[in-house]
């Protein structure tokens, strides 16, 4: 009972950390209706800026968030205007690969810059636990999990109590009209694609820190975080961070109750159900959507 | 018109003597090699086609039953016993009906949604199999892979009995898609990838229609994947079941055209040899993955509609600015 309380409790810590990665691409979902193949690299990427940053710099993992954010931030303006805006008919289907593109060409580049070898960021707090009543908590979890909830906030402070927020939300509603009412949807989108990445770099921190990974490790991310995002309703944030929670308490109560190697398959039982009983997800409105 | 219909034939005759005698023309093994993997792939983008191109459906899992063929005839083998030979191929029809039935499954559950979760949906199924492929290890072996009887053919000749394999279902692939497109099964086909609540309100039977296509595709797409497992004679999990040959298939048919009969086939020419001769030149170092990805951005953002669309598009425009002839001497009677 003790193991699958502590597995519940590594579940919601882990959960929040997806919760932000998935939101992100939620979010790029909700605003540019593209499916973001690429945003398990985009984390990968991440997780490599942190591990080169706090290796050459001697920073804390934490506080190359500092530097890594804003970069990943001005990259995502950068891929979006370059690679996504061209995209002018069949914009969902061509999305996906000119983003699953960028995925390739961002394994590729980090195998060539930091080869495929394994690497994990290091902190004094990656292993050191402390107790809460029969069983130890690892402090990285914690604190990964007090840092995204602490962004989460504040993308939803900007998203609901800001202008510019009002706009992300309107394009997100309806695009053509947000278009009408004179919201440049471009530069909306752009911003949203930025945000997105800057996410994808705070998850990626976490990431690091808890799991070795290698620039391969996106695919194994993408497709939990896409899997999450089916499972919350595609554009629905709110959707994106409840599901983060039930997928990952679930995997790891699956890791103790039945065996790690098959932790991971949780995810495709849940998708399944919801495909049969809930096509659109949690918090996803059933639109007549087209390719 | 019946001289340009004469001239697509024999254009077509010709490209299959050509592809026919090939193995004779060129025997060298490093030739055969690009040969074999080419032919698989216009085979793929064929089979992909049938479903992504006609119905609009983007499949990013097909890889999923690639690697399901691909283990349903190893597995056949190892448990009946075949030795290495001409027999295993008599066997790659079974792991297309494997294929077939698993497909139906998926398909049962992936087709109840649409766009953009269709495409998540893919993925998700693929992955499930590559992880079922890991994890059943008392029937796939996991991690440690599956071996394939080794044929005792001669180096010269080794690649040759493949070649032909993968010709044979190119050609079937593409006798299928072509006959599909002809038929009123296809007509609703591309009804539903133009407007598929319409097509319903007209009386296509969408779910009945998108699943059979779905299922012929993948069985294609498993049956060749048998033939390469046979031919690289090892393969584990993350090898068969790779979302690079997945997604390969689908940008070889947005290059040559998505929905058209010769435009995956086209693709399939082109960036096949280019993929090997990336991945000769490359594949030492991870920048073989980058100049990939630029190839492949490339292609979408310079041609996003496909070559042959493209081409189509150019050739009519041609067509409309040049007079036709009859009407031209008129303008003797002017003064």
């Amino acid at each position: 009972m003790t193991l699958v309380l502590e597995a519940a409790v590594l579940g919601v810590l882990t959960g929040g950390v997806y919760a932000l990665m998935a939101s992100g691409l939620t979010l790029i979902f909700g605003v540019m209706r593209i499916i973001n193949v690429g945003h398990g690299a985009l984390v990968v990427l991440g997780a490599y800026l942190s591990f080169a940053a706090s290796r050459s710099l001697g920073m804390d993992p934490f506080v190359t968030l500092v530097i890594t954010m804003p970069v990943m931030f001005v990259l995502g303006l950068v891929l979006q205007s370059v690679f996504i805006r061209p995209l002018k008919t069949d914009r969902e289907a061509l999305s996906v690969l000119v983003t699953y593109a960028l995925a390739l060409g961002i394994e590729g580049l980090l195998g060539y810059f930091f080869t495929a070898n394994y690497v994990q960021l290091k902190a004094w707090y990656d292993t050191a636990s402390f107790p809460i009543g029969d069983f130890r908590v690892t402090y990285v979890y914690v604190f990964g999990f007090l840092l995204c909830l602490a962004i989460l906030g504040v993308m939803f402070l900007v998203l609901y109590h800001t202008t510019f927020g009002a706009s992300i939300r309107a394009t997100m509603l309806n695009r053509t009209a947000a278009q009408l009412i004179g919201i440049d949807v471009d530069r909306v989108s752009a911003v949203a694609f930025g945000i997105g990445m800057a996410t994808a770099a705070a998850g990626g921190v976490v990431f690091g820190i808890t799991t070795a990974f290698n620039p391969g490790s996106h695919y194994d991310l993408i497709s939990r975080l896409l899997t999450i995002i089916v499972l919350g309703g595609l554009g629905s944030l709110r959707g994106a961070i409840v599901a983060a929670l039930i997928m990952l308490v679930s995997e790891d109560i699956t890791a103790v109750v039945i065996s790690p190697v098959w932790a991971s398959f949780v995810f495709f039982v849940i998708l399944v159900l919801v495909l049969l009983f809930r096509p659109q997800g949690l918090y996803g409105v059933r639109v007549r959507e087209r390719i | 018109m019946l001289q340009a219909g004469v001239l697509k034939i024999a254009g077509i005759i010709v490209l299959f003597a050509i592809a026919l005698a090939l193995p004779a023309i060129a025997p060298d093994p490093a030739t055969t090699n690009i040969a074999v993997f080419t032919m698989m792939y216009v085979g793929l983008a064929t089979a992909w086609n049938i479903m992504g191109g006609y119905t609009g459906y983007i499949s990013l899992g097909h890889a999923g039953f690639f690697g399901f063929g691909s283990y349903t005839l190893g597995l056949l083998l190892a448990h009946l016993g075949v030795a290495a030979g001409y027999t295993p191929f008599l066997l790659v029809p079974v792991a297309g009906l494997a294929t077939a039935v698993l497909a139906l499954g998926i398909g049962w559950f992936a087709l109840r949604t649409r766009a953009a979760t269709f495409v998540i949906v893919t993925i998700a199924f693929m992955f499930m199999l590559q992880l079922l492929a890991e994890n059943l290890v008392g029937l796939t072996g996991g991690g440690g892979g599956l071996g394939f009887p080794v044929p005792p053919w001669s180096g010269d000749y080794f690649n040759t009995p493949y070649y032909y394999a993968m010709l044979a279902l190119a050609t079937l692939a593409l006798g299928i898609s072509w006959r599909i497109r002809r038929s009123k099964f296809g007509l609703g086909l591309l009804a539903i990838r133009d407007d598929e609540d319409k097509a319903l309100a007209v009386g296509v039977p969408t779910r009945a229609f998108k699943l059979t296509a779905f299922v012929v595709s993948a069985a294609l797409v498993g049956m060749i994947g048998a033939v390469y497992g046979y031919y690289v004679t090892y393969i584990y999990p993350q090898f068969v079941v790779d979302p690079l040959i997945g997604i390969s298939m689908v940008l070889m048919v947005f290059l040559g055209g998505l929905g058209t009969l010769s435009g995956p086939v086209l693709g399939a020419l082109i960036l096949e040899p280019a993929q090997l001769w990336l991945a000769y030149n490359y594949g030492a170092s991870r920048l073989y993955l980058v100049l990939y990805a630029a190839v492949f951005l490339a292609v979408i953002l310079v041609l996003p509609r496909g070559i042959v669309p493209s081409l189509t598009v150019l050739i009519e425009r041609r067509r409309m600015r040049t007079p036709p002839a009859a009407p031209a001497p008129q303008q003797a009677v002017m003064p």
